[in-house]
């Protein structure tokens, strides 16, 4: 889908959310100076296409309580990803989950899967949960915890990558 | 904002706002009085707690979940083997590319993790092509080849 320069501007507009009040795509549309029909037109087939994938809240997992996480990294056999990898992706301690290139000899590891838990022996047993899951489809994995973050910069518009 | 909400900063309705609206609403004129008919509470209650969740850190943001990479954009996970003695050198390196969005230290031989983030995806390969001559270091590119579908949930 292409997506033209007042949908571009729309999603500007909504970076930071969505206005709180009764009827939120008709303040959009002032701010535009579009109607609210046209916003919310213009909204629903993006959401159709895929470029917005929800109009959803987005919890501070941290402040919930889900500090923990792992990029936990498995090596499943090529003609099992398919099946297993939305499995895992469906996990409800799962972020994000993607296949991604190996790069032997440095790295044999295929299937992605942010795991986050209320403490890192809580991402440990979601793992083991994962690698059972996997059963003989796995034919090694790994966990990467983060020690420190060496930069982050508001990257609004993108997630995962 | 890296803290924890105490455990009775919530109530039972802010923890029914935070577990339904992660599923996402239906794009109509009065999204949330269709969501206090769903939720048996007024839609003033809705959107006051809504705003309130976002003012004490408990949520980020309520709006739309974009697909960076369906907008044009183009999006890589790379990763190096630093050695520990050039580590700090090549954070200022690396982090000076402005294409690099996030940049963490892992506990693995492939000990930095980072996000390029550019407009065309030619212009991932050139960047690392760029870090990997200022540093002298291999940069491993994991580009996305499928994502899954995220159930991911923080119940409240």
């Amino acid at each position: 889908m292409t997506i033209d320069a007042t949908d571009r501007r729309i999603l500007q507009a909504t970076a930071g959310g969505l206005p709180l009040t009764a009827r939120p795509f008709a303040v959009v549309g002032r701010w535009l100076d579009l109607t609210e029909a046209e916003v919310m037109e213009r909204m629903a087939r993006m959401q159709a296409a895929g470029v917005i994938r929800r109009i959803a809240l987005a919890p501070n997992h941290y402040a919930l309580g889900m500090v923990a996480n792992g990029m936990s990294v498995w090596d499943v056999a090529d003609d099992r990803t398919g099946m297993v990898g939305p499995q895992v992706g469906a996990l409800p301690f799962v972020s994000h989950c993607y296949l991604r290139p190996r790069r032997p000899p440095a790295w044999p590891y295929n299937l992605f899967a942010m795991i986050h838990g209320a403490s890192r022996a809580e991402v440990e047993d979601k793992r083991a949960a994962i690698l059972t899951l996997l059963g003989d489809a796995c034919r090694g994995h790994d966990i990467l915890y983060s020690t420190r973050i060496l930069k982050k910069t508001g990257m609004r518009l993108a997630e995962g990558g | 904002m890296r803290q924890i909400l105490a455990p009775d900063a919530l109530d039972a309705a802010d923890r029914t706002i935070i577990n339904r609206l992660q599923d996402g609403i239906a794009i109509t004129p009065a999204p949330f009085a269709a969501l206090a008919a769903e939720l048996a509470m007024t839609e003033d209650d809705i959107i006051a707690r809504i705003a309130r969740l976002r003012e004490i850190g408990a949520i980020t943001r309520f709006g739309p979940f974009i697909d960076a990479a369906a907008l044009g954009g183009a999006f890589c996970l790379c990763a190096m083997e630093v050695p520990p003695d050039r580590l700090e050198a090549t954070v200022t390196l690396v982090n000076a590319h402005p294409q690099v969005a996030h940049n963490y230290e892992r506990d693995h031989r492939l000990n930095m993790w980072f996000v390029l983030a550019c407009e065309r995806p030619a212009d991932i390969a050139r960047t690392a092509a760029r870090i990997e001559e200022e540093t002298g270091l291999t940069v491993h590119l994991f580009p996305k080849e499928r994502e899954f579908f995220i159930g991911f949930r923080v119940e409240a």
